[in-house]
């Protein structure tokens, strides 16, 4: 077994949680990146309070790293607050993905996380922070 | 297939020249199967830097002195050397650049930004690297000039029933192809546009990155009227490349860069250029590099460019025969007998960079993107393809692993 595809990456790849798509989302984003081809598309549904993340589905293609990110980020966001995960810093998934990323495989990993940023950014009417508005750009995040 | 008389190489015995192979990856021994991106270098290549920076180096073309002398005594050495490995009328003829790219870029820019103007034609292909895609793209932009393009068949190969139905969308200038293409191998009939162009009174541009180091390229015989190469694919170093072009087209050029070694006089008012080939070679040239270009040249000239296309040939048609028992495979582009040594494909619905990932863990060095030819990809109606090249150096076993790489790859993702 290759140690870069941890046990943990091939089942979230293989049996990916929340995926699918939602019936008027609160929030909604999509990103491709043209390098390679992945797809995310996130939703996001609120529960009343209208902060808490009640349910995040999400639809794709492309490589094991950028859909088991994907996954696993789902898993990680769903019962916490919208503004916590908008500023959730990167290296809170990347501890969770577990494995060392080169620069290319890196933007694999962070592409379900930036799709799910610009949704939660644009849904709450705030600005996307500097640093992710390169690779919202990059990754053709809309 | 292409009749060798040149004696079959023995590939095993060549890697003994590559240093890069005394390492292992990952605890394997390294299988590089992605010579198509760059190539490595001999200790034939390796040895005559070293020895040219210590015994002759200096700027070329400037000193009266000795060392300098001998520095442009090399360096004009390795033009000539140049010249006869594509069979040039003149080393006048090659003119030194920083790889195929510039010199694709420097037609575009001294001769398609003067020559081209609304109504005119510019034609590529599907094949086409970015680098000869981009600038005629961005040419015809900026003149007014539409862009067509040669679409392919099934097989990878370009459909040439459509050239007359292109010959009648306007005055055809520039008609632009890759003698091997770099994603699929597929060998190109350059002797027959290079015919339909002049017919139409267009200039023939080559990109011949990928074919100067896999077969005996003859300037004269394909026709054409540039065409660019680039060391590093052919054993040589990085950022030292030649540009081929007709004599009489390159005289009555405009200059590419501007600046020193290429000016006859300078004053406040004007300035005329040098004779071809300094008109387009400004500033201090890589000359180690171009020594070095010179050096790949006699190495893969004493191998023999027909006993290397002969191994790519039958190292392709192996590879295609063991790749299509592995399940689920798509291979892309022509039967091995038109096919330089590169095979691109996908695996099931795997995305190319776990293939290439699980591949690394093994030892084994692949390609996987879309290899600068995002048109090519648009048509495979694909992202990212594959890529396994082969060169000299390149023996059966590390197409094996290959192949148990893509099982194993294949075991992991299922």
């Amino acid at each position: 077994m290759s140690d870069f595809y941890r046990e943990v990456i091939l089942d979230h790849y293989k049996n990916p949680r929340g995926h699918g798509a939602m019936d008027s989302p609160d929030a909604t984003a999509e990103g491709l990146n043209p390098l390679c081809g992945d797809e995310v598309t996130i939703s996001v549904a609120l529960a009343d309070d209208g902060e808490t993340i009640d349910e995040v589905k999400f639809e794709g293609r492309g490589c094991a790293i950028s859909q088991a990110a994907t996954s696993m980020l789902t898993e990680m966001v769903k019962g916490r607050s919208a503004t916590d995960v908008a500023t959730l810093p990167k290296e809170e998934l990347l501890e969770e993905i577990g494995i060392p990323l080169t620069p290319i495989r890196l933007k694999c990993a962070l592409l379900g996380l930036g799709v799910l940023k610009v949704a939660l950014h644009r849904a709450k009417g705030t600005p996307l922070p500097p640093e992710w508005a390169g690779l919202a750009n990059e990754l053709e995040i809309s | 297939m292409a009749v060798t008389t040149q004696a079959k190489l023995d590939a095993r015995k060549l890697r003994a020249d590559f240093p890069i192979f005394e390492q292992r990856i990952h605890g394997k021994p390294l299988a590089y199967l992605d010579s198509a991106v760059s190539t490595h270098k001999p200790r034939q290549v390796l040895e005559k830097l070293q020895d040219f920076y210590e015994t002759s180096y200096a700027n070329v073309h400037r000193g009266v002195y000795t060392l300098s002398e001998r520095s442009t005594a090399e360096y004009e050495g390795a033009r000539q050397k140049l010249a006869q490995f594509v069979n040039a009328a003149s080393p006048r003829e090659i003119v030194f650049v920083r790889g195929a790219t510039e010199g694709l870029n420097l037609v575009a820019y001294a001769w398609g930004l003067v020559n081209l103007e609304p109504g005119d034609v510019v034609v590529v292909t599907e094949l086409e690297h970015h680098s000869n895609f981009v600038p005629w793209q961005y040419m015809a932009k900026r003149t007014g000039a539409t862009l067509k393009m040669i679409r392919l068949d099934d097989n990878g190969e370009l459909d040439l029933s459509e050239l007359d139905r292109i010959a009648g969308e306007g005055k055809v200038k520039v008609v632009a192809n890759n003698l091997v293409s770099n994603a699929l191998g597929t060998i190109n009939p350059i002797e027959k546009l290079s015919a339909w162009a002049h017919e139409q009174g267009a200039i023939m541009v080559v990109d011949g990155a990928q074919a100067a180091p896999h077969k005996a390229v003859d300037v004269q015989a394909l026709g054409c009227d540039f065409f660019a190469f680039s060391a590093h694919k052919m054993c040589g170093p990085t950022s030292v490349g030649a540009l081929w072009g007709r004599l009489e087209l390159l005289e009555e050029m405009e200059p590419f860069n501007l600046g020193g070694h290429m000016i006859r006089k300078v004053t406040l008012e004007e300035t005329t250029w040098g004779d071809v080939p300094a008109k387009f070679e400004a500033g201090t040239q890589p000359i180690a590099e171009a020594v070095g270009f010179g050096a790949a040249v006699d190495y893969v000239t004493e191998v023999g460019l027909e006993s290397i296309e002969q191994h790519e040939h039958d190292l392709a048609a192996y590879a295609l025969e063991q790749l299509a028992d592995v399940p689920g495979i798509k291979l892309y582009g022509p039967p091995p007998e038109r096919r330089a040594g590169i095979v691109s494909f996908n695996l099931g619905d795997l995305h190319p960079h776990d293939v290439a990932q699980v591949l690394d863990m093994e030892g084994v060095a692949i390609r996987a993107g879309h290899h600068c030819c995002q048109p090519l990809m648009q048509k495979l109606g694909v992202a990212a393809t594959n890529r396994a090249s082969f060169y000299l150096y390149t023996v059966p076993d590390e197409i094996d692993r290959l192949v148990s790489g893509l099982h194993k790859a294949q075991k992991i993702f299922s």
